[in-house]
């Protein structure tokens, strides 16, 4: 998902929702951002739990609402949740896989007011389309999105770069092309959730990502009065981090599955306690609660952040990133080279560009993780020691 | 088509959408998970532009409602860049 576009607040108000209304999904992406531990959120909110949701976060100003997951197909009631959004004022999105989906339900969509829909490619061929997806969707996938264009929907197309797809940049885009895309997002993996385990196999080379960023320069000037390209760069090559989510609390609120609110949909993975809708308003969760307030504004910052003057620009960079990387989630962000820790970072990703240099491509390197419910079981039965497992 | 041309009846592309938002007092145009905050004057234009008033229609509108203001060129402009960003198009 990107900001682009998104004028920040200073206000501070929750002006994107974003509705992670289930974690199934038929699909198993490797990279997907969701939780590791997906099998724990079965205990879902209901229709009425969202539709309170929504109008309390409609009144405090939210504008635009992204329905996603898992798939958000899944849900039977998305329908009437797709309604209620659209009766409330809200710019409603919806963020599939296209795994589904039908004309039926297309055309349903538009009648309950649906604005958007953005649909997902692994890869802009059949074979590794499924392979990633660890399921036959991509001809399915193709058929949707030019469902999508003749119910004369705006339609984005994502394609999450990764080493075993980026090579394929020049195909990925005409194929978006061919399909009519509006926008297309070309985001890079981001190192948690799924991705983290599987990121010695899908770290993009350097020379992978610079090769990338010229073809994307060279369409977007050859395409720029069809369709608009986003490429979102990783920041792992980077000397400074990201503003991540504008900040701390300051626009985004993600609502995942079981009803827990979130400052960002990766932040499940920090040691915090996390608001639930279920014992809050949202009002009273975004100004109120502990989980949202701990990283706003600057006090919270250790060095060399605190003494920082860039602090304003980048707020630190992404929690996720400094706990994941550096054991304290108030640390910089390890991307920057101020950080204490980004020669270790550096260290890393040099190792597994070295890995990926020496790598036979004829070989099956270390098997992907792929995400699904079974995986997820034996990961958290077995967190020492993870199962690798492969659902070819 | 000029956009600006006195006869062009201008739209709001498909993929945007024009709202009044009570919680930020302004005309907001939204698009694919985005949005822009418009000013007063903009937001007197954009409310206009309905797919029926052409060009020369909502200016003559304008200038009944804002009669000291100087507005022809700046409603002319303001379909320049409107149109440049992709939020109308004329009418075919
Ligand atoms: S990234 Fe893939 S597996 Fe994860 S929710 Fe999306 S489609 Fe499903
Ligand atoms: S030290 Fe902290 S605030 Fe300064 S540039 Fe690095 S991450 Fe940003």
């Amino acid at each position: 998902m990107t900001t682009a576009g998104f004028e920040q607040s200073s206000k501070g108000k929750p002006l994107w929702l974003l509705a992670e209304l289930t974690y199934k999904c038929p699909l198993q992406c490797p990279y997907c951002s969701n939780p590791v531990e997906i099998a724990k959120y079965q205990d879902e909110l209901t229709t009425e739990e969202w539709f309170r949701v929504m109008r309390e976060a409609r009144e405090m100003g939210a504008t635009q609402l992204g329905f996603s997951g898992g798939e958000p197909l899944v849900r039977k009631d998305l329908e009437e949740l797709i309604a209620e959004a659209r009766r409330l004022g809200f710019y409603t999105n919806l963020i599939t896989s296209g795994v589904g989906m039908d004309e039926d339900r297309i055309k349903a969509f538009k009648e309950a007011g649906l604005d958007h829909i953005q649909i997902s490619f692994q890869a802009s061929n059949e074979e590794l389309n499924n392979y990633l997806a660890g399921t036959k969707s991509f001809n399915h996938k193709y058929e949707m999105a030019r469902l999508v264009k003749k119910y004369e929907y705006p339609m984005v197309l994502n394609i999450v770069l990764h080493r075993k797809n980026i090579e394929q940049i020049d195909d990925i885009i005409n194929m978006c092309n061919d399909l009519d895309a509006d926008y297309v997002e070309l985001a890079s993996t981001q190192y948690y959730g799924w991705s983290r385990i599987n990121i010695d196999q899908l770290l993009p080379t350097k020379e992978q990502l610079d090769n990338a960023w010229q073809v994307t320069q060279k369409y977007k000037e050859k395409y720029k009065d069809k369709m608009k390209l986003i490429y979102v760069i990783p920041d792992y090559y980077e000397t400074r981090p990201k503003p991540c989510m504008n900040g701390w609390g300051s626009v985004f609120l993600t609502i995942v599955p079981d009803g827990t609110a979130l400052p960002c949909h990766a932040a499940h993975q920090l040691p915090i306690e996390f608001p639930n809708v279920r014992d809050w308003t949202i009002e009273g969760l975004w100004n109120d609660s502990e989980g949202f307030n701990v990283f706003r504004g600057f006090d919270w910052m250790k060095e060399p952040c605190r003494s920082c003057p860039e602090k304003t620009k980048d707020f630190g960079g992404c929690r996720c990133q400094a706990y994941m990387l550096t054991g304290d989630a108030r640390n910089a962000d390890p991307v920057c080279d101020k950080s204490p820790y980004h020669a270790e970072l550096h260290a890393d990703v040099e190792r597994i560009n070295k890995l990926a240099k020496e790598q036979d491509p004829n070989k099956d390197e270390k098997p992907l993780m792929f995400r699904n419910m079974r995986n997820s079981k034996d990961i958290e039965k077995d967190a020492k020691k993870p199962h690798l497992e492969t659902t070819e | 088509m000029d956009i600006t041309a006195d006869q062009t009846i201008p739209e709001i592309a498909p993929t945007f959408r024009l709202q009044w938002e009570k919680a930020q007092n302004c005309y907001v145009v939204l698009y694919p998970e985005g949005m822009v905050k418009l000013s007063p004057s903009a937001g007197e234009i954009m409310k206009r532009i309905d797919g029926a008033q052409s060009v020369a229609d909502i200016i003559s509108e304008l200038q009944q409602q804002f009669p000291d203001a100087e507005l022809e060129q700046d409603v002319r402009k303001f379909m320049e860049v409107a149109h440049d960003n992709g939020w109308i198009r004329a009418k075919q």
